[in-house]
């Protein structure tokens, strides 16, 4: 049931209980210990809500930083990641294999905000060598979830 | 001017579904429950490989049969899930859908008179294609209290020494049956005994609930008189691509590959591709995708249970079957009233054959949030109609 109780909740956070034990074909009070004790595993970390930030006025601009960093002797990138991941308009900061250590998604309200950060906070650590910023023009899909108007419902009735 | 048609085929009625669906495409808010395929999009590596084979120019007829890599594809398919093996070379035929290889399936196989035994309710198409092939078609009437399913009793109660085919559409559309192991090895021996040929239209074989669907072709002295019938559209939501097929034995597959040579030459070529790379690599969608219906499945019979509706567990395709006797109407007079008054269009069991009399077929390709709002009228129309019995 694990499993499946993740896929459900991971794309509708709002489900409530009665309908997830229905869909499980499980007991309400199984549905209630299951996710108590994922929320104890840390395996289910939050409830988020999937937000199409460009069809409200409100101002937002999201970055990819790819950051390259000089591993610390005992701490490898650790450290580093955390001071980064510190700063409350970073969202995420992941390590990568490949051409650059890090990368560090940032929320900002304007390119100037952005670029405040890369260059007055981030660029400025002891251990970071380079830095290279993308902004994000437009979101197609995220979470799995993709932005744009909903399909019609084109089939028709047959045996 | 004289009389231009076949008395044959203005005979056959078409289908019931029809009407309905008039119905509701000109109703505004309607909710249709009444679909025969998935409300998935082909997953897009299935789609991207018929697009890349268009890209590369494979635009041509395949061989009659259809694409060798493809035979071999659906063999090791049916060897994986089945442990039964079929020749690529001979023994299997890529078709215009699961529909064509019943059509030919059966004009392949009889001879004018030749009985054919139809369990119903089912699908709308065996008694038409049997009559066009010159066969007789014996109905065999599914009770609800068997779990609509097939009994040996049944077929020695129908069988005649006219009867040639035995047509076995599990799992069902449109109760939603399956017939397990041991529903088989009863049947088989029937079977066996009266020397009859198995039309197995197994089309929701990946759409069962509570272990994995079993082949009549899988048991013993089976596969030798079996047309194994199968095909994408329900698997791998890939109904608009055409595409089924038939394994056999190596004589009736020649025969069939004979009409499908003149009537068609070959199925779909795109189609072909996409479905190679469906058999390769589309294990992980179908599982994700019956896991979908099964929640739905599962919302859907919690809904019956506390409208206190009577409905049969069914543990296969996407439909299910509730009874609507209690309500003293006909089930086309229960689905058109629930269409007129709540707008929600069900087919009437009777579109599967007079034995579906006082059910409802709902299928459940459908979101979630969508059959809430529909059993949400449900509840409403039946709490209308039990007041009104009231009186």
């Amino acid at each position: 049931m694990r499993e499946e109780l993740l896929r459900i909740i991971e794309k509708n956070g709002r489900i409530d209980l009665k309908e997830l034990a229905v869909l499980l074909g499980v007991q309400e009070i199984d549905v209630v210990n299951e996710l108590q004790k994922l929320e104890e595993e840390g395996i289910i970390c939050g409830y988020h809500t999937m937000i199409n930030w460009e069809l409200t006025d409100i101002e937002k601009v999201t970055a990819l930083i790819e950051v390259r960093v000089t591993p610390q002797r005992g701490q490898g990138f650790d450290t580093i990641a955390e001071r980064i991941f510190q700063y409350p308009e970073v969202t995420s900061v992941y390590l990568i294999s490949g051409g650059y250590d890090l990368m560090v998604i940032l929320e900002g309200k304007s390119l100037r905000e952005v670029s405040g950060f890369v260059s007055n906070k981030l660029s400025t650590m002891d251990t970071v060598l380079s830095t290279a910023t993308h902004f994000i023009l437009k979101k197609y899909k995220d979470h799995g979830t993709i932005f744009g108007p909903k399909k019609q419902d084109e089939r028709e009735m047959m045996a | 001017m004289r009389n231009p048609l076949s008395d044959t085929i203005v005979s056959i009625k078409p289908s019931g579904i029809r009407k309905f669906f008039d119905i509701v495409s000109e109703m505004k808010d309607a909710i249709s429950l009444g679909v025969g395929e998935p409300d998935f999009d082909t997953p897009w590596h299935i789609r991207d490989e018929g697009i890349y084979s268009l890209e590369k120019g494979k635009t041509f007829y395949t061989s009659n049969s259809g694409l060798m890599e493809l035979r071999k594809e659906i063999c090791n398919y049916i060897d994986r899930t089945q442990g039964v093996k079929y020749d690529p070379a001979n023994e299997v035929i890529v078709t215009v859908g699961g529909s064509e290889a019943i059509d030919i399936g059966l004009r392949a196989m009889l001879n004018p008179g030749d009985e054919v035994l139809i369990p119903q309710p089912s699908y709308v198409s065996y008694e038409p294609c049997t009559v066009l092939a010159g066969g007789k078609p014996v109905i065999i009437n599914l009770k609800a209290e068997n779990d609509f399913r097939l009994t040996a009793r049944e077929i020695e109660e129908a069988v005649t020494e006219k009867t040639k085919v035995l047509i076995l559409p599990f799992p069902n559309n449109p109760t939603g049956a399956i017939m397990e192991k041991k529903d088989l090895e009863e049947i088989a021996e029937v079977i066996l005994k009266h020397d009859l040929i198995v039309l197995s239209d197994e089309i929701y074989a990946e759409l069962t609930y509570n272990g994995k669907h079993v082949s009549i072709a899988s048991l013993p002295g089976m596969q030798e008189r079996t047309v194994l019938i199968n095909g994408f559209s329900k698997a791998y939501a890939m109904t608009g691509w055409r595409l089924g097929y038939a394994c056999g034995p190596e004589e009736i597959i020649k025969q069939m590959t004979k009409i499908h040579q003149f009537a068609i030459m070959c199925a779909p070529t795109t189609a072909q591709y996409a479905a190679i790379e469906a058999l390769k690599n589309g294990d992980g969608d179908v599982a994700e995708m019956r896991e979908a219906y099964n929640q739905r499945r599962r919302f859907l019979m919690n809904a019956f249970r506390e409208m206190g509706i009577e409905c049969f567990e069914p543990y296969g395709a996407f439909y299910v079957f509730p009874c609507i006797k209690e309500f003293g109407m006909t089930s086309d007079e229960f689905a058109t009233r629930f269409l007129e008054e709540e707008k929600v269009a069900a087919v009437p069991g009777t579109a599967f054959g007079d034995s579906g009399e006082g059910y409802l077929r709902i299928s459940y390709a459908y979101s979630i949030e969508r059959l809430k709002e529909a059993m949400e009228r449900l509840k409403r129309f039946v709490e209308k109609l039990r007041a009104e019995q009231a009186k």
